[in-house]
């Protein structure tokens, strides 16, 4: 069985992609998509646990499925987001949205 | 229900009616004087029936009506209250229950119920009439008391207050009643508040009876650490009085500071226990049955309205302050010295003497009668200074009644002449001065009659009259015991009040109508003069039941029952004197001749200056308002403005303080100056805010508005803490 060293690497790349897109990406619609990639490698780290925890407790799985209901809910509430300031200011650029300056 | 159980109950409606009035029915005249008049029928009713079922006992002074409830927890026992109806309780709970019904129905009338409410009335001001028009024609009609309700919620008050007193079987208790007595006299004298004579005559009766009070209360603190109780009957058990009898008061006093001076002595020792505390239950008396020396309030109390003169000065409170005193009668008689009775009987006479000549020069009518009051009362106390127990008690019955009689009548009189006032409209006519009346007799035949059997009752009328009786009975105990200079003081007082009655009557009812508004009066409603006939039935009627059994002609015929059940109340039933014709010439000399000469003198007169009696001495009391005002009321005065207000409050108290005005102002200014704004508030405040301030505005260029950077931020920080956990936390 493939070890869970292995699950959690991968999930820690996963998750320090995420950032980097979030950080570097000027398009908000690719910053969300950071936040999605971010969101899944929790996803893997906790069937991870779980798998290699005690089977009986689905609180792992329980967890990962509550994930996903909340990044699909982001999702389209930061999408909704990213339309309605393209409509007004007519751009996705990150760094021009700058309205909550002081 | 047992007997017991509705003696508990007969004070009780009066009080009842009260709360109800105060508290609901005040706005409803109708409702208001139907509670009140009710709760008198009440007690009425159950004072009858008690003194039924008196009657019926035999030996009743030794086996009377008690019944007691534990009140008050002490140390290790119970202070007692309750009932007791011997034979005294009896027969004043029969006057009592009579008069305060008759006066609760005539207050129905007196306050002008019916009638519309006045033009201009106010409350706490008499009523001035009510413009209404009729026939055609506009007239005024007298108008509805504006606090009609507060009145009848007053004299309930009263009545309970009255009806606790006689009912109770300890001196606690009777002294509960006596002060609520206190409080309603002074509210009902000051019922129309709104004119000063009457908030003074108010504040008079309450501070004067207030002096006698304290000394009553004195006396009863002094029963009590004495006896350990007030029970009455407990008191007056054989072995207690002989006790107290025999005690010197003052034995430290005699020890100590007299031992050198052997002349004092027979002095100290004629205060006896027994004699001391009655004597200042006695001063309480003096002062609530208005005796010399503090007679002075009761002629001022004629500013309430005329029910409460009668209630005042027949029913209730004065009544109430002999009753008292004859109710500790056992006590006084204890006192072997005899020095407190002798007390008690020269003020008693000298009373009677003294306030009958004032009576002499006063014109208001309702002030002749409380002169006569007073002395009257002194008559009592001074039958009861000579041990005439039950000539005491007599007379204060049948005063009671035509005492109530007179009052009432003169306060119908006034109502008449008010009548009269109002159709004329002239209201510097004074209704209440004799000289502005004369001829009432064929105007207000009712009021006139009835005024004239309690008049000829007050005098002592031969033979009819009951007040003939009572005072005969005093004049024959006097003299048969050998008191002389308290019969002749008596005799003289007598007939000057068959004189100055006669003299009422005639200025009042015969000649002519001096005025308009004596020609204009009119008779009262019914209301009015039915208390005044009923009332007048007992003036005459009640003496039959105390002639002496050998009185020529008529002794004997009825039995000498007053004598026979009063009697009962004390442990040793009074022997009654023997019959002596001088006593009785003298009675029937100075009542028909008083009676007589009053009438010769004045049936012409018609005005002040023929009254050859308008001695500025008798007009003005003899100067007791002035003198107390120059020994009491003046002094009290200067305390309060001068001393207390000036040189302490103003001076002292006020100096204290002007010095350390200064001081504190200082030592405020120097810690604002030097602490409070440098330090408190340019240092910590300003200095922070300051601090704040610049922070801020280094601080606001990270604020750059781009989430990209503010990630970047929170990504740092988070390595940070991460790296600092990871090193110092959890790699320990």
């Amino acid at each position: 069985m493939v070890p869970l060293s292995w699950y959690l690497i991968l999930s820690a790349a996963l998750f320090s992609i995420g950032v980097f897109g979030v950080l570097s990406r000027r398009n908000a619609v690719a910053i969300l998509l950071g936040i999605e990639l971010m969101l899944n490698a929790v996803n893997i780290n906790l069937a991870a646990f779980w798998r290699y925890g005690n089977v009986m407790n689905m609180a792992g799985q329980v967890f990962a499925i509550i994930v996903f209901a909340v990044a699909a809910a982001e999702v389209s509430v930061g999408l909704a987001l990213v339309i309605s300031v393209y409509r007004k200011h007519n751009t996705v650029i990150a760094d021009e949205i700058d309205m909550m300056k002081f | 229900m047992t007997t017991e159980t509705i003696i508990w109950l007969i004070p009780l409606p009066p009080a009842l009616a009260f709360f109800l009035i105060v508290l609901f029915t005040n706005k409803n005249k109708a409702l208001s004087h139907t509670i009140a008049v009710g709760a008198a029928l009440l007690s009425w009713i159950g004072s009858m029936y008690v003194f039924v079922k008196a009657l019926g006992v035999e030996h009743l002074g030794e086996h009377p009506f008690t019944s007691s409830i534990n009140w008050l927890p002490l140390a290790d026992t119970w202070f007692k209250i309750g009932v007791l109806v011997d034979p005294l309780t009896t027969v004043t709970l029969f006057f009592v229950a009579w008069t305060v019904l008759m006066i609760f129905i005539y207050s129905v009338g007196y306050h002008n119920y019916g009638q519309p409410a006045g033009d201009h009335d106010r409350a706490g001001l008499p009523p001035h009439g009510a413009t209404i028009e009729a026939h055609g024609h506009k007239h005024t009609v007298p108008s509805v008391e504006p606090m009609y309700s507060r009145f009848f919620a007053f004299i309930g008050l009263f009545a309970f207050g009255m009806f606790t007193l006689v009912v109770s079987d300890n001196l606690l208790t009777l002294f509960v009643g006596w002060e609520i007595m206190g409080l309603c006299s002074y509210l009902l004298i000051g019922f129309w508040y709104g004119k000063k004579s009457a908030r003074d005559a108010a504040v008079k009766a309450f501070m004067t009876t207030r002096i006698g009070d304290v000394f009553m209360l004195l006396g009863i603190a002094w029963l009590y650490s004495y006896t350990g109780t007030l029970n009455f009957r407990e008191i007056f058990r054989p072995e207690v009085l002989e006790g107290m009898g025999n005690t010197i008061a003052f034995p430290k006093l005699a020890n100590t500071v007299l031992v050198n001076i052997p002349a004092l002595w027979p002095l100290l020792s004629s205060f006896t226990v027994a004699g001391t505390i009655g004597l200042l239950l006695f001063i309480g008396t003096v002062g609530k049955s208005a005796q010399f020396p503090l007679h002075v309030w009761l002629p001022d109390a004629m500013e309430g309205p005329t029910p409460v003169s009668a209630m005042i000065h027949a029913a209730t409170m004065v009544s109430a302050g002999v009753y008292a005193i004859i109710r500790m009668f056992p006590l006084l008689n204890a006192d072997l010295s005899g020095m407190s009775l002798s007390i008690v009987a020269f003020i008693g006479a000298f009373t009677a003497l003294f306030a009958a000549t004032i009576a002499l020069a006063q014109n208001d009518i309702k002030r002749v009668l409380a002169y006569s009051t007073i002395s009257q009362l002194g008559f009592m106390i001074a039958a009861l200074g000579i041990h005439a127990y039950i000539a005491a008690v007599f007379h204060l019955i049948t005063h009671a009644f035509f005492k109530a009689l007179l009052f009432l009548g003169s306060g119908s009189v006034i109502h008449g002449m008010e009548h009269g006032v109002l159709h004329t409209g002239n209201h510097d006519v004074d209704p209440q001065n004799m000289f502005n009346m004369g001829g009432l007799k064929n105007k207000m035949p009712i009021t006139f009659w009835t005024f004239l059997i309690g008049g000829f009752a007050l005098s002592g009328f031969p033979l009819i009259t009951a007040g003939f009786w009572s005072k005969d009975e005093i004049l024959a105990d006097a003299f048969g015991h050998g008191n002389i200079y308290v019969f002749a003081t008596l005799a003289v007082a007598a007939f000057i009040t068959a004189f100055y009655t006669m003299r009422q009557i005639t200025l009042t009812f015969f000649g002519e109508p001096r005025t308009k508004e004596a020609e204009h009066a009119q008779e009262t409603s019914w209301t009015m003069t039915l208390p005044l006939v009923i009332l007048s039935v007992f003036a005459i009627g009640y003496g039959w039941v105390g002639i002496p059994e050998h009185f020529p002609l008529l002794g004997g015929l009825v039995p000498n029952w007053i004598h026979e059940f009063v009697g009962g109340t004390l442990a040793e039933h009074p022997e009654a004197v023997e019959f002596n014709i001088v006593p009785l010439l003298t009675s029937l000399i100075v009542a028909l001749g008083g009676l007589f000469f009053g009438w010769l003198a004045y049936r012409n007169v018609n005005s002040p200056a023929e009254d050859k009696l308008q001695i500025p001495l008798l007009k003005n009391k003899y100067y007791f308002d002035e003198l107390y005002d120059f020994l009491f009321i003046k002094p009290a005065y200067w305390f309060a403005e001068t001393f207390v207000y000036k040189w302490m409050d103003k001076g002292l108290i006020d100096g204290i303080l002007h010095v350390f005005d200064p001081i504190t102002n200082g030592l405020g200014s120097f810690i604002r100056n030097y602490f409070d704004l440098p330090v408190i508030n340019r240092f910590f405040g300003d200095g922070s805010a300051d601090v704040t301030y610049w922070f801020g505005g280094k601080l606001r260029a990270v604020q750059t508005g781009r989430i990209q950077q503010y990630l970047m931020y929170a990504l740092v920080a988070f390595i940070a803490i991460g790296a600092a956990l990871y090193f110092f936390v959890f790699s320990v």
